[in-house]
């Protein structure tokens, strides 16, 4: 892994070692839900964490954010490092401390993820107040500044609106609005703009590469969706069944797939010029759940390039693939795999 | 960074809002005078709709006191009264003529504000009601006060921590305080504080003009009988609304922005769950109102309460539809508020 770290000199923002993070089952028991994961993110770097519902990204986001314990879970050992600290021991306190001002989360669901019983204004100004220590005043004119930076119109007047005034694209502006105001060195978009309209989809994208451009935030953007991944993020981790399938660079995940897997996802994206009697390609069987992993390369049951009495005993490791990729496959060296074809 | 010139510019900014708008001052709520309009009309709207309300209910009594066995006039009669005299009485008090006929006659008199006399003291009902009021409604106010005070702080402590010692110690006082009868815990406290330990006075009232502590101990133990009910309601039923609110994505949220615990919950969830408690409260008003005849005749206190048993058990029926028109007026009045309150704390009823 050393020699295939990120070029760059200063070392990673984010560092996430053999994270594994568990949450109770009904047996009285804890399932790992996600295993195993290790990734940087590179200061001012746009990293993607892809996989299918279910594959453990939002769980290792929530993990990097601290929230693990919210949501009932716990992390089962590896390390988080973060901006020179490591952050899987820290205390409560010092952890609040450090979300608003080093790392900000937004989410799939913005209308819901805004309490409905405060202005946006109200709920942008209390985090600056909180960690910039901003009296009431100056974190109003924060708020309308970020509100107009975000680029919703008439920000002085819409600051005192309540969420329910806003559409869907509107609100995650808001919530955008809401995280950069503390200027966080880290930003986790978690399906940010799944629950959208395409079109609207396009501009929050388009806003967050400007705002990246603007304030060199890393980005840490978690999607199903490959074609958005494309556009926005020079790194790619493909999770499955809760851990990293593969991991590169992103031109080398498009074009050069090192694990059936990702080729598998590459493939189901919808292309233009598809002919109508052609079915859209996709994945055959459901990821499986956590707890119920199969033995083996956990992928194995839904190969189109398993190899029987190999690939469903063993379990790979993450092993270099290619130029800069790794893959987690025991038969990357000897399959072909499609990629992304560029016409 | 952003200075004040950022929050001049954008005061200055162009407002389509009509000239004589806010009357409030800016971040009030009700700050756009539209809102503020709409509020007033809906308000408006609320207390049209109990008119009916109004009217009903005191035609029931009169239909009851009509089925009912008795007669006033045989009461006033006295002692071994001939057929001859109550009838007169009956006639004089209008007593002979239609339900219906008695019922609009009341309507009407109402209408002109007046409530009538009491046929057995020949006071003026409004001026009975009025020496009572404050008793009644000192006792219902502390019961109330307790009920939110304590409910509130019982479901926040439980919901510190779902599921733990606390919640489920909480959970299972609340219920028992539900089944315990307020007339019984009553004389219980009554019992135990004032006449073993004597801290409290065992009955009567004491008007809040002749000093703050004597109205307020005369009400401590009347009041936590009348209280514990709505109380323990409150503290169900705010702890339940807390525990759904705590689970959605805002408070995700709003803990991904990393604030403090007690801002979590006292800022974000609170004021979500106080909308089915509120709703809850307007209930209990009615209540708790109904519990103070049977808690002021136990504390021997001069309310309304005890002048509406007099009422029923003499037939005084001026006295006693007086009563029913002041209660149901009350309810009336405290929907309306529960009612404006949800525009505070769902801002999307505003719209």
């Amino acid at each position: 892994m050393t020699e295939r770290q990120q070029e760059t000199e200063a070392p990673p923002l984010l560092e996430t070692r053999d994270l594994t993070v568990e949450f109770p089952n009904p047996a009285g028991g804890w399932t790992p839900v996600v295993q195993q994961v290790s990734f940087t993110v590179g200061q001012g770097e746009s990293v993607a964490l892809v996989g299918e519902s279910g594959s453990g990204k939002t769980v290792t986001s929530l993990a990097v954010m601290g929230l693990t314990g919210v949501m009932g879970g716990r992390v089962a050992g590896g390390s988080v490092h973060f901006d020179g600290r490591e952050l899987t021991a820290l205390p409560e306190r010092e952890w609040r401390g450090l979300r608003g001002p080093g790392m900000g989360m937004i989410f799939q669901q913005p209308i819901r993820s805004l309490n409905p019983a405060f202005t946006v204004g109200d709920q942008i100004a209390e985090s600056v107040r909180r960690h910039l220590g901003f009296n009431r005043k100056a974190a109003r004119a924060r708020a309308i500044e970020m509100l107009d930076l975000v680029q919703i119109p008439r920000a002085a007047e819409r600051v005192d609106d309540y969420p329910h005034a806003f559409s869907g694209g509107m609100c995650q502006r808001v919530m955008i609005a809401m995280v950069m105001a503390c200027n966080p060195r880290l930003l986790i978009a978690d399906e940010p703009t799944t629950a959208l309209d395409v079109t609207v989809q396009e501009r929050i994208l388009q806003l967050l590469r400007e705002l990246q451009e603007q304030t060199g935030v890393s980005l840490l953007f978690v999607s199903h969706d490959l074609a958005v991944v494309a556009e926005l993020c020079q790194k790619v981790i493909v999770m499955y069944a809760g851990e990293v399938a593969e991991q590169g660079t992103a031109a080398d995940i498009f074009l050069r797939p090192r694990h059936p897997y990702t080729s598998g996802l590459l493939a189901a994206i919808p292309k233009p010029g598809l002919r109508s009697d052609r079915r859209l390609e996709s994945i055959p069987g459901s990821i499986p759940a956590p707890g119920s992993w199969p033995a083996g390369c956990r992928f194995h049951d839904r190969c189109p390039h398993r190899e029987p009495g190999r690939c469903d005993s063993r379990h790979p490791d993450l092993t270099p693939a290619g130029p800069a990729n790794e893959a987690r496959c025991l038969r990357t060296s000897e399959i072909e795999l499609q990629g992304v074809t560029v016409a | 960074m952003a200075g004040p010139t950022v929050q001049a510019e954008a005061r200055a900014g162009p407002t389509p809002k009509p000239p004589e708008a806010s009357p409030n001052p800016p971040g009030n709520p009700l700050r756009n005078s539209s809102k503020g309009h709409s509020m007033l009309r809906h308000a408006g709207k609320r207390l049209l709709a109990a008119i009916p309300l109004l009217l009903v209910v005191p035609l029931l009594v009169f239909l009851l006191i009509d089925l009912a066995p008795g007669d006033p006039a045989v009461v006033l009669a006295g002692e071994d009264p001939t057929p001859d005299r109550i009838a007169a009485i009956r006639g004089e008090l209008g007593l002979s003529d239609p339900v219906v006929e008695r019922y609009l006659r009341w309507v009407g008199a109402v209408l002109h504000g007046d409530l009538g006399q009491s046929l057995m003291s020949d006071q003026s009902v409004t001026d009975m009601i009025v020496r009572r009021m404050g008793t009644t409604m000192s006792l219902v106010l502390f019961a109330m006060v307790m009920a939110v005070v304590l409910g509130t702080l019982m479901a926040i402590l439980a919901s510190l921590r779902p599921g733990g010692v606390v919640d489920r110690l909480v959970n299972w006082l609340a219920s028992v305080a539900i089944a315990i009868p307020a007339f019984w815990f009553g004389l219980v406290l009554a019992s135990l504080f004032a006449v073993t330990f004597q801290v409290f006075p065992a009955f009567g009232f004491v008007p809040l003009s002749e000093g703050l502590w004597p109205w307020m101990s005369h009400l401590v133990l009347p009041g936590i009988a009348l209280g514990l009910l709505p109380a323990a309601e409150v503290t169900l039923q705010l702890r339940s609304a807390l525990g759904q609110e705590l689970k959605s994505d805002y408070i995700l949220n709003a803990q991904a922005k990393g604030l403090s615990r007690s801002a979590v919950l006292f800022k974000h969830a609170l004021k979500n769950a106080c909308v089915p408690v509120v709703t809850v409260l307007g209930f209990r008003v009615a209540e708790v109102l109904a519990g103070s005849v049977t808690i002021e005749i136990i504390y021997n206190m001069p309310g309304l309460g005890s002048l509406a048993v007099d009422s029923v058990l003499s037939r005084d029926i001026p006295v006693l539809l007086g009563f029913v028109l002041f209660s149901t007026s009350v309810v009336v009045v405290v929907n309306l508020l529960v009612d404006i309150s949800y525009g505070y704390f769902n801002p999307k009823v505003r719209a």
